[in-house]
């Protein structure tokens, strides 16, 4: 019977949602029973949280003071001595789990998944290649552990109703001293996360400045919803970089979502491509952006916005 | 330090819209322009630029695939490597047999720093480096988007979810870079005359003591679900109308 093993993904203090999307990639695989380690300073709160989603057997913590913020190369070897019991060793497809997962797979001596997109089996999955041009089949090795990935936008989180049991997993295992946090430097925003907000509003490189980008703010304000950017718009300094949106930066899938003075290059569409509605403000009638948008309005981004703010009241 | 170790992948230009092959093994590349990964460009680019301020002696750049890859390499050494290094195979490589291959590399040539892209544009895996800093027992900073050197120690600063993290790693290491790191220079006519001369070793695949994987399989390749076109609003009262249609507003 396959056995997952999700990687919990947090700040210390909260689990990250993709953690519960993590899981839901997990359920899809048939009878696979699913545990959830959190490696931590302070792990309890975490856990808490771990145990309420839906689908999940058990909620292992590793408490080490080694473990305060995610260090791919400290808190590798901890999940490989866990690894030996599972089938499966799953995390969200973000930042986090890409720095964590490949060292994980090399040090278990297999290759990894990324980005799964659709679980066909307990060993073959569609993830896309070629910033999403591409969906590629891939079937595992049945006899050797699935090193996986999930992307996160493919996913539902699964719903909080569960109460599964809390162990503290013993793990002995020597912790390299050679990688050291320093700080973070956290966009200070009272908007919704990006990567999970029903309704974001993205600019790019036509706003031409980041003064201008106070256009997109408050019609986002309005809305409810998160910013983006596109890659544009954050090389130009516009905004900073975790606002990008696309094949390198974010991929999300949004409710709604709204490109403004975005043309809409093959490597932004593919992070929005499972968004619901797409709505494209662009005033070259001939931008890419149009071929994918579900609504779109030619129009200068300068009257355009402002007007579209004021109107939402 | 004495070497920096850059890895470059010959993979399908940006700018190529990449298309499957109607069989669905594969896609298409006959005929379509190849380039440097651009993440590996801006890995080469920090590389030559260490070496200028004099914080390092040689940068080697190293590509894993067939004779083609010699094209990659020559504009590596035009932009202003010392040498160049293709391991040379047939066949297709998945990321953790690069991995060995790029470790055997190391052993080699005992690099202070290797520095690659944080993804190739391809495969789109994001794992070479992570697994490359595993095998090697040695720290990885992804993702790098700003790097100093301070003898034996670099400062690295990530471009992760939240914002940018800053990490201290001990050296040698691992460093796979994002797009901000740098804008990689031109190359110019006289470089790639000069670069005819620079040395370029070959080594086949199967020289190096690289065990091999547990294959992942590529079961079929298909094109991914296309969005269609909606519709056009001609003004701001009409995308309110459509959007409250959608139950958005």
């Amino acid at each position: 019977m396959p056995n997952v093993l999700v990687i919990a993904e947090h700040d210390g203090q909260s689990l990250n949602l993709s953690t519960a999307k993590t899981v839901a990639c997990a359920a899809e695989i048939d009878g696979a029973s699913i545990d959830v380690v959190v490696l931590a300073a302070s792990a309890a709160d975490i856990a808490a949280e771990a145990a309420k989603l839906d689908s999940v057997s058990r909620v292992l913590t590793i408490e080490n003071p080694a473990n305060a913020n995610a260090l791919a190369a400290v808190i590798a070897p901890q999940v490989v001595a866990l690894a030996a019991n599972y089938s499966h060793v799953f995390a969200a497809s973000t930042t986090f789990g890409k720095d964590l997962m490949p060292r994980v797979a090399a040090l278990l001596g297999v290759n990894q998944i990324s980005d799964i997109m659709s679980v066909l089996g307990a060993h073959s999955f569609k993830r896309p290649i070629y910033a999403g041009n591409v969906v590629l089949t891939v079937a595992a090795p049945t006899d050797q552990p699935v090193v996986a990935t999930v992307r996160s936008a493919s996913y539902t989180a699964v719903e909080s109703g569960n109460s599964a049991p809390i162990e503290a997993a013993a793990c002995d295992v020597e912790l390299p001293s050679h990688t050291r946090y320093i700080d973070l430097q956290a966009g200070s925003s009272d908007r919704p996360d990006l990567q999970t907000a029903a309704k974001v509003v993205s600019g790019g490189r036509a706003l031409a400045s980041a003064e201008n980008f106070d256009l997109i703010y408050a019609l986002a304000d309005k809305l409810g919803a998160g910013v983006g950017a596109s890659r544009a718009a954050v090389d130009a300094g516009y905004v900073p970089n975790e606002m990008q949106v696309g094949q390198t930066g974010k991929i999300i899938a949004p409710d709604l979502y709204i490109a403004i003075g975005i043309s809409g290059a093959i490597q932004h569409l593919t992070g929005i491509k499972d968004a619901g509605t797409i709505v494209a403000i662009n005033k070259d009638e001939e931008a890419p952006i149009f071929e994918v948008a579900d609504i779109g309005l030619v129009g200068d981004l300068f009257n355009v916005v402002p007007e579209l703010t004021d109107s939402l009241g | 330090m004495d070497k920096i170790l850059v890895g470059l992948k010959r993979v399908v230009d940006y700018n190529v819209r990449v298309r499957v092959k109607s069989d669905g093994t594969g896609v298409e590349t006959d005929g379509v322009k190849m380039s440097i990964n651009p993440f590996d460009e801006i890995a080469l680019e920090e590389a030559l630029r260490i070496k200028e301020r004099g914080e390092a002696n040689e940068v080697i750049v190293v590509s894993i695939g067939t004779q083609d890859a010699q094209q990659q390499l020559r504009t590596g050494l035009a932009m202003g490597a010392d040498r160049a290094i293709l391991v040379k195979t047939d066949g297709e490589t998945d990321a953790l047999s690069r991995a060995r291959v790029l470790l055997e590399v190391v052993n080699r040539e005992d690099p202070g720093l290797v520095i690659l892209g944080k993804q190739a544009i391809d495969d789109d895996n994001s794992q070479t480096g992570q697994m490359l800093a595993a095998l090697w027992d040695r720290p990885q900073a992804t993702f790098a988007s700003k790097l100093e050197l301070n003898g034996d120690t670099a400062r690295v600063v990530r471009e992760v979810d939240v914002g940018l993290e800053t990490i201290e790693i001990d050296l040698p290491a691992v460093i796979t870079v994002d797009l901000r790191l740098n804008e990689p220079r031109y190359v110019k006519l006289p470089d790639i005359m000069k670069a005819k001369k620079k040395p370029l070793d070959e080594i086949p695949f199967a020289e190096l003591s690289v065990a091999a994987s547990p294959q992942l399989a590529a079961a079929s390749f298909e094109p991914p679900s296309e969005r269609q076109k909606g519709v056009m609003v001609d003004d701001v009262a009409g995308l309110v109308v459509a959007l409250k249609d959608k139950g958005l507003l």
